[in-house]
């Protein structure tokens, strides 16, 4: 039966070729094990090229009180204690040398005076922490390592050549007596199915933006890993904390969402309000008063490396920045369309902007038709970034099934509540490297690939098939966005019990509507079809979204309740786990965090005592 | 850099217009006539989505950013080659109904969608980034200054619309061209402080940089505003010549025994 279809077999398989994805196939391939790449574009277009402001890693070069353990606490803040410690101790611990291997691969970072990797200001982070080129680090790093896949397998490079996979969606993973076993999906152009054996396989997807309607995300990010996990049997950790990024554009409509880099920020732009206010020092969190400038011209001195000045409020916490903007223009002190006011204008020169910010200037220029060294740009909240994702082991990436691996945006844990801007870059290659690295191990441990059930493969293929038989079904596309919309008037940035109910019963509503999809034409390339399959990965991650959020009645990090607006402490000792019950229906169930160990936990007091 | 230009703000909103875009396959295909009103701010990606969400769901696009950052929107619009989602409609909108075509000179696949492989199989051909050992510390020394025209290359998103534009890839694919794109990459190669490998037989011999008559179509239409011709290409064609043809170079390297970068 496999014969009937163009069936391939892996050691590693690696799903998604972002930052995480390329580089765990570059570590399962150097080692030596046969290592295929699947990606739904073309290589080099994943969503880490919109990464723009940097890298985090206690590198030293600017700031040379900065070390790992720094990197540690605040991460751990900005994650409001609620992420896994030794995720973040290894990411800490790691990302300089991450960075520094990506240079040797030849990433050109900007340089400092001396001729070392240049590093700036970002919220949340205690030092000038971020390797960056411009703001566009997230190209610089995805070429990088695209250049590295490209060149496997030859001169100057050992081990295997990795197989890339252009425009193949994957539609289901595979088991074998409850171990992975590969995975079935289809190519985008001919429309044709494809199956995969592996040994092991290695989810590096990316977020799910688009299960709201305004979000910085682009198609891609529809939660592929996170349900393709979630339906293989794993668990999901956290999926409740959403990161609504403070800085998108919200005007014109055509690029409402799209980013505005935090960069802006780090290099000294305020936010304003339509009186002028910089409203940000009314929103300062107690954990964070002792770090933040109490005044506007302490603010600037930090801005411009003044020894002794704490940072702007504006390098608060995306959450707390996010949820301020929200408050100001609730109470009608928004800019125009809907935002606030981000000026950079009035504080750096024209030439610097250009230089600091290039692709900022060009984004404004080009399609706001707005002039950002003479002019405020107008910005509102975005959905940015999911923290919650596929539940793995801290140090070798596993997820609760044998053999299935996560890195990256899918995989949960590292960012607590809250990630801090920076800490995905770092969290793509520390994090890609290590599921790499023990995908491989765990592959070399089989003896053989556990074979595939051919009617399981048969069952799949048919069902990505189903819709064609239905021309005159509902067109996925507008499903699609009832749901986005439902999601982002009721799962938002504010959230209430009764409204994320709403959600839940919408999604109920949509589940047998989104099976009844139908598409027209046939299958070659055909948007249509991709979009019908796409809808249970949409659905499954906001109904995770949405039930996780009912439960968590408290606010923390990215998780806010209108109806309970604190942080409690009995809500800080447990995750919250998602996973697919016996029945079909998925279930939920709170799950005690393992203590930091005694070390860490003094750096954590001593920086909430001292700040 | 046309399609930076901001101009003045010509309202679109509510205005109908038109849309010629291309359907069909290899075999077949023609212009497909779609109307629709316009928003406020609407770039041309965001037309043809419209069209796929209302109209044809089945047409066949390629984007993922919608910010100008991923070079997968390319496309001929009215004629010129841009990106969709950085062609706002205001620009065009006084120029009639707006064409949309798949770029030429790539094979097609289906409505927008063009089989680009040809630049994946060229980028394997070039030699990859070959660097000088590190300090003890595992760091380089690097300046700003000696970064600052690399860093240009580095712009590139790999829309492939320079590749395009080029007419000796347009008409002449069978001499083996490698196109801007890859000899952009290359210059980026060889102009790295810390690389150490020689690619300038390669750019000779099997990118074919002599084609390149310095025409500047592809810095024209490049949207990172990449100085293709003067900035990578003249150099990386100053540099064949002074090996293969410079009798003083020739003879330098005779008597020291070393290749010159």
């Amino acid at each position: 039966m496999p014969s009937q279809y163009e069936t391939h077999d892996y050691d590693v398989l690696i799903i998604g070729a972002g930052g995480a994805g390329m580089r765990a196939a570059i570590e399962a391939a150097s080692m030596g094990l046969r290592t295929g790449l699947v990606c739904k574009s073309l290589l080099g277009k994943a969503h880490t090229v919109m990464a723009e402001g940097g890298m985090a890693a206690a590198l030293g070069n600017v700031e040379k009180k900065d070390n790992w353990q720094v990197h540690f606490v605040d991460t751990m803040f900005g994650g409001k204690f609620l992420n896994q410690w030794r995720m973040a101790q290894l990411h800490a611990q790691e990302s300089p040398d991450r960075a520094r291997e990506l240079e040797t691969w030849g990433a050109v970072f900007d340089r400092t005076d001396d001729g070392q990797i240049l590093q700036r200001n970002f919220g949340g982070h205690a030092y000038p922490r971020l390797a960056h080129v411009g703001d566009r680090t997230g190209l610089e790093m995805i070429r990088t390592l695209q250049e590295r896949v490209v060149a496997s397998g030859r001169h100057p490079h050992r081990g295997e050549e990795i197989k890339v996979h252009m425009e193949c969606t994957i539609h289901r993973l595979l088991k074998k007596d409850g171990q992975i076993a590969g995975a079935v999906g289809y190519w985008r152009e001919s429309g044709r199915p494809i199956v995969f054996k592996a040994k092991a396989v290695v989810l590096a997807t990316g977020g799910l933006g688009k299960c709201y309607r305004i979000t910085s995300n682009s198609w891609e990010g529809t939660g592929d890993g996170h349900a393709l996990a979630y339906f293989a049997g794993a668990e999901l950790l956290d999926m409740e904390f959403i990161q609504f990024h403070p800085t998108g554009m919200v005007w014109p409509p055509s690029v409402r969402g799209l980013l505005v880099t935090e960069g802006v920020r780090g290099e000294g732009g305020v936010l304003k309000n339509n009186k002028g206010e910089r409203f940000m020092f009314n929103y300062i969190p107690e954990l964070y008063r002792k770090q933040t400038a109490d005044t506007p011209e302490e603010g600037e001195k930090y801005v411009k490396k003044i020894p002794g000045a704490r940072r702007p409020p504006e390098l608060l916490t995306r959450d707390v920045v996010a949820r301020a903007i929200t408050r100001e223009v609730k109470e009608g002190r928004g800019s125009p369309h809907g935002g606030a006011f981000l000026d950079i204008a009035t504080k750096l020169p024209a030439d610097q902007i250009k230089k600091k910010l290039p692709s900022m200037y060009h984004q404004f220029m080009a399609l706001g038709n707005l002039d950002i060294t003479k002019e405020p740009m107008e910005v509102g909240p975005t959905c940015h970034y999911v923290m919650g994702g596929v539940r793995v082991n801290a140090d070798t990436q596993e997820s609760t099934v044998p053999g299935l691996f996560a890195a990256g945006e899918c995989a949960g844990g590292l960012h607590g509540s809250n990630r801090l801007g920076g800490n995905s870059l770092s969290d793509l290659v520390v994090f890609g490297r290590r599921a790499g690295l023990y995908a491989a191990e765990f592959a070399q441990k089989q003896k053989d690939q556990p074979g595939i059930d051919d009617t399981e493969v048969e069952r799949l293929v048919r069902e990505m098939f189903v819709p064609f038989e239905r021309e005159k079904g509902e067109n996925a596309f507008t499903i699609t966005e009832e749901l986005q919309t439902s999601m982002e008037a009721n799962v938002g940035i504010a959230r209430v019990e009764h409204e994320l109910q709403q959600a839940i019963a919408d999604i109920e509503t949509l589940k047998p509507r989104a099976a009844s999809v139908g598409v027209t034409g046939d299958c070659r390339f055909n948007p249509g079809w991709h979009q019908a399959l796409t809808l249970d990965f949409l659905l499954v991650c906001s109904e995770a979204i949405a039930r996780c959020a009912l439960e968590r009645r408290e606010s923390r990090g990215g998780h806010m309740r209108v109806d309970h607006l604190e942080t409690l402490d009995e809500f800080g000792t447990f995750n919250h786990i998602v996973w697919r019950g016996e029945d079909g229906r998925m279930q939920l169930r709170r799950e005690q965090m393992t203590p930091v160990p005694e070390d860490l936990a003094a750096l954590i007091e001593e920086k909430k005592k001292n700040g | 850099m046309a399609s930076h230009s901001s101009g003045p703000t010509v309202s679109v909103a509510g205005k109908k217009h038109r849309f010629n875009v291309w359907r069909g396959d290899k075999e077949h295909g023609e212009l497909v006539d779609y109307e629709l009103t316009l928003s406020e701010g609407m770039v041309v990606l965001d037309a043809i989505h419209a069209i796929q969400a209302t109209q044809a769901p089945e047409l066949a696009c390629r984007w993922n950013c919608k910010a100008g950052k991923c070079g997968s929107c390319s496309a001929e619009i009215n004629g010129r080659p841009r990106l969709m989602c950085m062609t706002r409609m205001d620009q065009v909108i006084d120029e009639g109904a707006t064409t949309v075509k798949p770029m030429k000179t790539f094979p097609l696949i289906k409505d927008l969608v063009t089989d680009v492989s040809f630049n994946y199989r060229m980028a394997k051909r070039i030699p990859a980034f070959a660097p000088k050992p590190k300090d003890e510390r595992g760091e380089w020394k690097i300046y700003q200054y000696e970064v600052d025209r690399v860093q240009e290359f580095r712009k590139c998103i790999e829309c492939f619309l320079c590749q395009n534009t080029c007419h000796v890839l347009r008409d002449h694919q069978e001499v083996g061209f490698a196109g801007p794109r890859w000899l952009v990459r290359a210059a980026n190669l060889e102009m790295h402080p810390m690389d150490q490998a020689d690619r300038i037989e390669v750019i000779k011999e099997d990118m074919g940089i002599g084609y390149c008559n310095i025409n500047k179509c592809c810095t024209e239409v490049c949207p990172e505003g990449i100085t293709i011709t003067d900035n990578a290409i003249i150099p990386l064609k100053e540099r064949v010549v002074d090996r293969a043809y410079d009798p003083l170079m020739a003879f330098w390297r005779s008597v020291t025994g070393t290749e010159n970068k």
